[in-house]
């Protein structure tokens, strides 16, 4: 395979997920800027900290932001309409590696954002997001079921799954703070919300049910967001895919990278620890050091495969 | 002065018989039933990315080429006529390559002008003496037929460099396929669906000599910004070769090789989609970062095939055009079975006065030009573009030459009020390898404004399904 059209692979991967996670976020501002007590637009700031977006001048973020920053920007690194218009690029540049419904799904409709303007894409808010995460759903299903096993798919399937790590990661980033100890004392209805639009932001509202119970304590999201095995956005979940791609691609093309190691190092860690060691030793600073080392990855990646 | 035209499917003896089904399918289906099916259509050729660009005029920067649900259909004895007069063109265009950059026999018999080839823009020098696998030269030619009567089929043009279209040909059938099974049903229509099969075939049969194996070839593209890629990733996924840009080729010792993430690998045959002047900078063009720098080289070594080879043009060139019949005569020792279309070559001082004193009945083209552009149709043009024109010939006389204004068949496409005769014309794609390979098809391409007689989908043409039928 050639390493260019490995490189498209990888990044048609990381953007299609991130078009997605950018769409979860902002229905998780949305469902929080709903609800009572909120102060201001602190909600919507909280989701263009998230997203790293640039933020305006007086660092504080309105819907009408939102929807020009995130989803309309042609050029922003998590705009939903850059990441979609990369992630159709990089799919058209390897379009021999693609599955013709592949294509179909990211040619699909690909100049719809470019034709909303801001006002009617703000009162459509909803209805847009829903699009943007019925569009990634087509792909995903498209890869699934027609795309070949072998070294085209790991690359994709590599991109999407550190993206989605640190999407995972990114937003604990921002709201951590609601999952210390400290804010249970003060804790209440707002936080449950908060909890809740967490979840809900990473479809995981039932899963966390089913898996711990009815109650949100803030160490079982934390557990159910970093180190829980089975739940497809977790982080150890999500380092289980990176190795497991990484670990098709030594067994194929032989060479063991650097990547490699590191993957499976992080993955033996995460099964290893316990929440409350990440607690003990600070939430935050676990998560600084797990984003540094997720763009690490990256790097190492097309260290290893010449891109 | 136009007369009445050839229509393909309308004749005063009542409808021709390859038009029978599916005049009798238009029939059935009725007018508004096909102009709804038309923008089904369209949906699934923007859907599936079958676009091409057009440069320089703003707008959608990934266009669509119209279709037109109404196919063209040949009989299989008109296929047949112009099957065997297919090959042989492109078995004597390839012997023409061969002979020049060799003993030029055809210039020492006097059949063809010495400068017409040795001062061609497209003849190249370095390729003199060298000796292309199977002597091939131009590998896929694109010869472009108009019909001008019952039994009257004409070649308007020759193209043996890097002919596209051929992707049309095998969507059209497919999207006709998908919409209207029921008229394919007894399988009344010969299929063209095997064509990537056949061009694969013919590209291994031309890997270099030293290859042993299973030959690596690939398709070298100009990247995604190019007007045909489209066409060049549907063909690299079809052969399941790699589609590679300039920047993935390098060459090391006379060998070529691209970058795979398990490092590099030996590449024997380069089917290019780019022009020669692109293809190496170190030898043809030194401005240009574009390229495979040392392709070239490692070309003459012998340890790749390029194809088609640099220095094919001179072969489609519109001088040399009308020397075609002559080349038929002098290699294959046959009569041409299919007719040029007779050409005045303004660079002859006789010739040239009368095109001038006809220029109003005339189409005049520049020798160098394609795609449609900057050629004059004379019953079409205003005096004043007329007098511009006459200018331009006189000051440059070689660079043009003269053919009368065509009678174009007309073939049924769907208009707001039922069906209507538009001018048509064919692009057939033959293989040449060790042996020649013709599959039983082509690229129609439509005029779809009434009278035009411009079928280039830059300005304004379309494309039809062409079916040849079983006998």
């Amino acid at each position: 395979m050639l390493s260019r059209a490995a490189e498209n692979l990888f990044w048609l991967g990381r953007y299609m997920e991130r078009a997605e996670s950018t769409a979860r976020i902002i229905s998780m501002g949305q469902r929080m800027a709903m609800l009572p007590g909120t102060p201001g637009r602190s909600e919507w700031t909280s989701v263009m900290q998230t997203t790293g977006a640039e933020m305006p001048e007086d660092e504080m973020a309105s819907e009408l932001d939102v929807v020009k920053r995130l989803i309309l920007d042609p050029e922003g690194p998590s705009s939903i309409q850059a990441c979609l218009l990369r992630a159709r690029d990089s799919g058209r540049a390897v379009r021999t590696g693609l599955t013709q419904e592949m294509w179909e799904s990211l040619n699909e409709d690909w100049r719809y954002l470019e034709s909303l303007d801001e006002l009617t894409a703000r009162s459509q808010l909803s209805k847009v997001l829903e699009w943007v995460r019925k569009k990634s759903a087509y792909f995903r299903g498209a890869v699934d079921t027609a795309m070949l096993r072998n070294e085209g798919y790991y690359f994709l399937r590599l991109g999407s799954s550190i993206e989605r790590a640190d999407m995972t990661l990114r937003l604990l980033n921002v709201k951590y703070f609601l999952l210390l100890p400290e804010t249970e004392v003060v804790g209440g209805g707002r936080d449950h919300h908060q909890w809740m639009s967490v979840l809900h932001a990473v479809s995981g509202l039932r899963s966390y049910h089913y898996h711990y119970g009815s109650d949100y304590a803030p160490w079982n999201i934390a557990d159910f967001l970093l180190l829980n095995k089975i739940f497809p956005r977790s982080l150890a979940f999500c380092y289980s895919q990176i190795d497991l791609c990484l670990s098709h691609m030594e067994t194929d093309h032989g060479g063991s990278h650097k990547c490699q190691k590191t993957a499976r190092q992080e993955l033996e860690r995460l099964n290893r620890i316990d929440i409350s060691g990440i607690f003990n030793d600070g939430l935050h600073e676990f998560i600084n050091e797990e984003i540094a080392r997720t763009s690490r990855i990256s790097q190492e990646v097309s260290d290893a495969y010449h891109f | 002065m136009l007369s009445v035209p050839f229509d393909e499917m309308e004749s005063k003896d009542g409808i021709r018989p390859p038009y029978r089904n599916i005049s009798q399918w238009i029939e059935e289906t009725g007018t508004e039933l096909l102009l709804r099916r038309r923008e089904e259509a369209e949906a699934i050729f923007r859907k599936i990315g079958i676009t091409f660009a057009v440069y320089g005029e703003g707008g959608d920067p990934e266009r669509l080429i119209p279709f037109d649900l109404v196919p063209r259909a040949f009989s299989a004895n008109e296929w047949k006529i112009l099957d065997t007069g297919i090959r042989q063109r492109a078995r004597a265009l390839n012997a023409f390559l061969y002979d020049i950059y060799h003993r030029g026999e055809i210039i020492k018999a006097g059949v063809i002008p010495a400068e017409l080839v040795y001062e061609n823009k497209a003849f190249l020098p370095e390729m003199i003496g060298f000796e292309p696998p199977g002597r091939v030269y131009s590998h896929i030619v694109g010869i472009d037929i108009v019909r001008t009567g019952p039994d009257k089929f004409q070649v308007l043009e020759d193209n043996c460099r890097t002919p596209s279209g051929v992707s049309y040909m095998l969507e059209n059938r497919e999207i006709m396929g998908r919409m209207f099974p029921q008229i394919f049903s007894g399988g009344p229509v010969r299929p063209v669906d095997h064509y990537p099969n056949e061009l694969l075939r013919t590209l291994k049969e031309v890997a270099p000599a030293a290859n042993s194996g299973d030959p690596t070839v690939v398709l070298l593209t100009p990247g995604s910004l190019n007007s045909a890629y489209y066409e060049h990733s549907f063909l690299a996924d079809l052969m399941g070769i790699e589609l590679v840009e300039p920047q993935d080729l390098f060459v090391d010792e006379a060998k070529v090789w691209m970058r795979t993430i398990s490092g590099p690998q030996q590449v024997d045959v380069i089917y290019r989609r780019i022009d020669d002047s692109y293809l190496d900078p170190l030898t043809f063009r030194p401005d240009s970062v574009l390229g495979v720098p040392g392709v070239f080289d490692a070309y003459r070594a012998g340890n790749v095939t390029i194809c088609s080879a640099p220095g094919a043009g001179v072969a489609d060139d519109k001088a040399i055009y009308v020397y075609v019949p002559d080349m038929i005569r002098f290699y294959l020792d046959q009569e041409p079975v299919l007719e040029n279309i007779p050409t005045w070559q303004c660079g002859k001082p006789d010739e040239c006065k009368y095109v001038l004193e006809n220029i109003q009945d005339l189409v005049v083209k520049e020798v160098h030009g394609s795609g449609g552009y900057g050629m004059l149709i004379g019953p079409k043009s205003s005096k004043e573009e007329i007098a511009a024109y006459g200018e331009r010939i006189k000051a440059n006389p070689s660079e043009f030459i003269a053919q009368p204004t065509l009678d174009l068949s007309t073939a049924p496409t769907l208009v707001e009020t039922g069906y209507e005769g538009r001018h048509v014309d064919f692009r057939p794609f033959c293989l040449v390898g060790r042996t020649i390979r013709l599959v039983p098809g082509g690229l129609t391409r439509v005029a779809l404004k009434k009278g035009s007689l411009v079928v280039n989908s830059s300005q304004g043409g379309g494309v039809k399904d062409t079916w040849v039928l079983q006998e």
